[in-house]
């Protein structure tokens, strides 16, 4: 059905695709797995035309096709459904999807004919959504149907579903696969892009595994297994264990207390959730993401509005619900945002500047009052940079300049160099490579042993249970459970965060 | 108070509101298609010169007219390339069109007719009758309303203002659907300046739109991106004009009305509306920032 | 490298422009190197040229000023037009209450003056009033944005128009003198006039307006330099403009530093105020600004947004605007109008620089790096 040769595909620097190869049977569902930045989603890209291979060729049906848009794509039998969905908001599901391929001619949209073929559509493959709702009022696991209808409604032979299940939970999840099998046993091929193990030997036929822009695989499902598709995904045996000796837990450092919070658009993120971290340990919390780790991380950082919250928060004894990010972090709470980008670093502003980032009004290390001190600070960012191995080692280069590894270990620096209390610490280790995880990891166990309490939250179900000395599970924004990650099964844990039960 | 509100009042707020109108409506394709455009001053204004100029050397206010729509393409073409293809800031390319429209018409025109700034007059019988035109207003609303809803144009421009990736991942030429929009402004804010030169008044002058442009956009904001309620925010901002003009000179218990306060209403309900005091007023999600891909 | 590129895109731009200028020129039938010659050399002309240049780049270093510092915190203050119109005002009215008598064109006193206060207290009192006034007509915006999220590009717009109003008003229904047939206030006290630059320096005449302001605006950069990379305020409102989540994680709160920077902003253009009133009119005179707001984004943009950027920029301007005048009269059909054309495209070509990235990117050198 499709066929890439020998795809490459540059983006500046960075090789995403390098001579990929990857070949899908007709009626089939097709797995492509692999690690963050492994060139998935951008090889699945080029054959959508969202992207334009810079070498190589696209096969559909056997034959090379030019494909430069998604509009040569389309018009091949071609869908995608993107990670991110492609939906225009306050437009209505019927406008989603007809949106590019409207029927009417020029002067009309006929929008009450195209209401009808999507209820046929819904019908047809248990799709069922209202094609009269607004897009921004649909929960996500509609948004999705939706996205799967507008490929249907093109005609699509082939669907492309990029990281389909990252946003459902586990019923969710079920049903969608359902509906995929559904959809292969109507004739249509489907493509899965994904990184979770579990759901390629749940529901694919075959499977390409992808690392570093190159395939390093492709197997069929049934003559495969999770250890053989880990190995060739990190192109190591998986070895996460983490040497640390035992916790020796103090007093309390942070007491929460039937948290909730609201967001503005009036839903419930975190459900009355307690919890109590120790000096000298460390509390993971694994769940789906999307499920409050995000808000919980920071409400507890001082970053979300008092009046959104009810509960309580306190450090070492004291109330802090109503204290602002900067008081908190005076008081010795550190904090490693989830996106470095977004919250962790100003990209454009060089690493002595980046150095300084909510402690620039410090006396003495940083100002005389006022005035920035400049040598101090460049002396502070250049300890730093040497402590926690940041390359290159140039305290004048933009943040930007540098691998997601070397920007994560300098927040990381500036982060411990509060000497904190508590540390709450969000996904440390994405779009980290091999090496800088192991140092990190290492980092972390020994600010724990130096009597520091740390909240760790990771999507990397190995990375919490190898580093947390108790383990809580979040779901929906409530604790759900806590177990003894060195006695919990993954199977486990899983049970939890999908909101089974024991 | 019947010296004051009567019905010339009525023909003068639409008279006054019709450039507005036109010039609103011009910018709501460029903005619901995701470019700012506070261009609408300088757009007018090379209509208006382009109008009053080609008129005067053809004879044909027709002819002008078409000139004029022309003008307003080709300046918003320039706003366009810069926003489109070289991604420049939409604000300040908008700004810079405006203050190219301050000099340019007087260049011309100064190598034109040795004037500063000013096309010579236009004889009346070659000014336009606009009384159609005024009255298309109840054809022309609609007729934008329609377009923008029922239509795969209208559709595809709201996709592309307030999500270019997911126009774009449905196979809608991103680019082609925002210079149409940019293309579309410039034709109708150059119908109103012409309005202004060769059918209100009878020649060009110097920066004649006098902030018409801005109050246009006003109106646009005022009116939240909509065609009807951009077009009573025109008629508003119409009445508050006329009303100014009829105010002038009057005195109320002895007392004359500043000419000043009336003016300031549209602007401070511009602040107000936008402040959400009137409702939400929500600008399209893609306003203003370029739609960039790797490729 | 870095700072290589920072200097060679508006140097592009600009002779882009000059270029585009030119052909404009050709096509009006003149000689477009007999206009620049024409213009550079009476702009640069001692002592006339010069002074008159340094005296029209005044008020433009202060909007290009006031215009980097918001854009350094993320903003674009279209708004400098109003400040420094509701500044000037402001100061002309201190100067004029606390000016001492004032007389009307018949020389009869009319009574608007309260006290009569010595220069010594009176000059440092009109110029704060005038960094005071602008700078709380552009935190209105500031706050507009922080509180309601209300976007500032449109509220200053608006509050320009709002601006020019009320001064419009309070000029001509308050403070104009009786007979003047000007849209004017009445003069300000003696007292409160600064010194023009010619009574300090030998050959410059005392004539031509450059006075003391001049020197404030020089002063202005330098401070607004400092502010902005040396002290822990300028690190914020760089923090804000640069990420303001990232800035928000480090404990800054992004609406005081929007409000901060607005009036900072706003204060920078209202000292155009110092230059109009104190050091040259000598009194408010109504619509006095020849678009100084709108021309100071460009200079911010050619300049930059850095302030030494804005000095030179702001004098490039202040060279055409001055080399304009001459070119009315000693040319055919080319009119002064071609300053504001050139100041267009060079803000159409620095705002579009990628423009350049093409024809010059081929040779490897301003490639822009993509992460």
């Amino acid at each position: 059905m499709l066929e890439l040769r020998n795809i490459t595909k540059r983006f500046g620097n960075v090789l995403a695709n390098d001579g990929v190869n990857i070949k899908v049977a007709p009626g089939t569902i097709h797995a492509i797995v692999g690690e963050n930045g492994a060139g998935k989603s951008t090889a699945m890209r080029i054959a959508y035309g969202f992207y334009t291979a810079d070498s190589g060729d696209i096969l559909i049906d056997g034959k090379v096709q030019r494909i430069q848009t998604p509009h040569d794509a389309i018009a091949l039998g071609v869908g995608m459904v993107h990670q991110h969905f492609m939906l225009v908001e306050p437009m209505t599901v019927a406008e989603n999807i007809i949106l590019g391929a409207e029927t009417g001619g020029a002067v009309s949209l006929n929008l009450n004919e195209a209401a009808q073929q999507i209820r046929a559509l819904s019908e047809e493959f248990k799709l069922s959504v209202n094609p009269q709702a607004t897009v921004e009022n649909l929960s996500v696991g509609q948004q999705q149907r939706v996205e799967l209808l507008k490929a249907l409604y093109r005609h699509a032979r082939l669907l492309i579903l990029d990281e389909p299940t990252a946003v459902l939970t586990p019923q969710e999840v079920e049903e969608f696969f359902t509906i995929l099998r559904r959809m292969r046993e109507q004739g249509k091929t489907i493509v899965i892009i994904t990184h979770k193990l579990s759901e390629v030997l749940a529901i694919s036929d075959d499977v390409t595994v992808m690392r570093d822009g190159k395939v390093v695989g492709q197997v069929k499902t049934s003559e495969t297994s999770a250890a053989e598709l880990a190995r060739l995904m990190v192109g190591r045996d998986v070895l996460l264990r983490i040497e640390k000796p035992e916790a020796r837990a103090g007093e309390n450092v942070l007491k929460v207390n039937d948290l909730s919070l609201t967001a503005a658009d009036g839903t419930r993120r975190l459900d009355k959730i307690s919890f109590d971290v120790r000096v000298g340990e460390i509390v993971g919390i694994a769940g789906v993401e999307g499920n409050g780790q995000t808000e919980l991380v920071e409400a507890l950082a001082g970053l979300v509005a008092p009046s959104s919250m009810t509960g309580t928060i306190e450090f070492s004894g004291r109330d802090i619900m109503r204290s602002d990010a900067r008081q908190r972090k005076e008081m010795g709470i550190a904090h490693i945002p989830e996106d470095r980008h977004r919250r962790g670093l100003l990209l454009d502003f060089d690493l002595s500047e980046n150095s300084i980032l909510g402690v620039h009004y410090r006396k003495p290390t940083v100002t005389s009052g006022i005035f920035l001190d400049n040598a101090a600070i460049r002396q502070r960012a250049g300890r730093l940079i040497k402590d926690f191995d940041v390359r290159p080692a140039n305290p004048d280069l933009p943040a930007r300049a540098l691998s997601g590894g070397n920007q994560q270990k300098l927040i990381i620096g500036r982060e411990f160099d509060l000497n904190p209390k508590l540390l709450l610490v969000a996904q440390p280790t994405r779009g980290v490579d091999i090496g800088a995880i192991e140092f990190i990891h290492r980092k972390l166990v020994a600010l724990r042993d130096a009597g520091c309490g740390v909240l760790l939250i990771s999507a990397e179900l190995e990375e919490v249970t190898a580093l947390a000395d108790r383990l809580l599970i979040i779901h929906e924004g409530r604790i759900v459970g806590e177990v003894d990650p060195k006695q919990a099964t993954n199977e486990e844990i899983g049970l939890l965060m999908t909101g089974g039960k024991h | 108070m019947s010296e004051i509100i009567n019905i010339s009042l009525i023909f003068s707020t639409i008279r006054l509101a019709t450039p507005l109108l036109l010039a609103a409506l011009g910018g709501l394709f460029s903005e619901r298609a995701g470019i700012i455009n506070i261009a609408l001053e300088g757009l007018m204004l090379s209509g208006a010169f382009t109008a009053a100029a080609v008129t005067y050397y053809t004879g044909s206010p027709w002819v002008g007219l078409l000139a004029g729509v022309g003008a307003g393409m080709l300046v918003a073409a320039i706003h366009g390339v810069a926003c489109i293809r070289f991604k420049a800031d939409q604000v300040v390319s908008g700004t810079a069109i405006n203050i190219l429209m301050l000099g340019l018409p007087a260049f011309i025109g100064g190598a034109l007719f040795a004037s500063t700034g000013s096309t010579p007059t236009v004889p009346k019988e070659q000014l336009i009758p606009w009384t159609p035109i005024v009255l298309g207003f109840l054809v022309f609303v609609p007729l934008v309303w329609y377009v923008l809803y029922r239509t795969p144009f209208g559709l595809r421009l709201r996709a592309v203002g307030e999500n270019p990736e997911a126009a774009d991942a449905a196979g809608i030429s991103v680019k082609r659907i925002r210079y149409t929009a940019v293309l579309l402004s410039g034709a109708l804010a150059g119908i109103g300046g012409a309005y202004l030169s060769i059918g209100q008044s009878s020649l060009f002058t110097r920066n004649m739109t006098s902030g018409r442009g801005f109050i246009a956009l006003a109106a646009l904001i005022f009116g939240k991106w909509r065609p009807i309620q951009t077009m009573l925010a025109c008629l508003l901002f119409g009445f508050t004009e006329a009303l100014a003009i009829q105010l002038q000179g009057v005195k109320i218990s002895g007392e004359e009305i500043p000419n000043q306060f009336i003016q300031m209403v549209p602007y401070l309900l511009t602040i107000i509306v936008l402040a959400g005091f009137i409702g939400q007023s929500r600008a399209p999600r893609a306003l203003g920032i370029p739609y960039e891909k790797e490729r | 490298m870095k700072n290589f590129r920072q200097l060679v895109f508006p140097l592009i731009a600009v002779v882009a422009a000059f270029i585009v200028g030119g052909l404009f020129i050709l096509l009006v039938g003149d000689n477009p190197f007999k206009v620049y010659g024409l213009m550079i050399g009476s702009a640069l002309s001692w002592p006339d040229g010069i002074g008159y240049t340094l005296f029209y780049a005044t008020p433009l270093i202060f909007t290009g000023l006031a215009v980097a510092v918001a854009f350094r915190c993320g903003l674009l203050n279209i708004g400098a037009e109003g400040q420094l119109y509701i500044a000037a005002f402001a100061t002309a009215w201190v100067s004029i209450i606390f000016g001492g008598v004032v007389v009307d064109v018949f020389g009869k006193p009319v009574g608007y003056s309260v006290a009569s206060l010595p220069a010594i207290v009176l000059v440092p009192l009109a110029m704060l009033t005038a960094i005071l006034a602008g700078a709380a007509w552009g935190a209105i915006p500031g706050f507009l944005k922080a509180k309601f999220g209300s976007h500032e590009v449109i509220n200053t717009i608006m509050l320009n128009f709002i601006a020019i109003a009320l001064v419009s008003y309070f000029t001509q229904y308050h403070y104009k003198v009786q007979g003047d047939p000007l849209l004017e206030t009445a003069p300000i006290g003696t007292a409160a006039h600064i010194p023009r630059l010619g009574s300090f320096i030998p050959g410059l005449p005392e004539r031509i307006p450059l006075n003391i302001a001049f020197l404030l605006a020089l002063v202005a950069c330098l401070v607004i330099y400092i502010f902005l990379w040396r002290t822990k305020w300028g690190y914020e409102i760089r923090a804000t403009g640069a990420n303001p989540s990232a800035a928000e994680y480090g404990g800054i709160s992004t609406r005081k530093q929007i409000i901060l920077a607005m009036a900072v902003s706003g204060g920078l253009a209202g000292m155009v105020g110092i230059n109009e009133v104190l050091g040259y009119r000598h009194r408010y005179y109504d619509g006095f600004s020849d678009n100084y707001g709108f021309t100071g984004i460009a200079v911010a943009l050619l300049g930059r947004n850095h302030p030494f950027g804005v000095l030179l920029a702001a004098l490039l301007f202040a060279v055409l605007q001055r080399g304009g005048i001459p070119v009315d009269a000693f040319t055919e059909n080319v009119s002064k109008d071609i300053v504001q054309v050139l100041q267009a495209i060079i803000i159409l070509f620095v705002a579009a620089e990628a423009i350049f990235y093409g024809p010059f990117g081929r040779f490897g050198l301003l490639k822009r790096s993509k992460v």
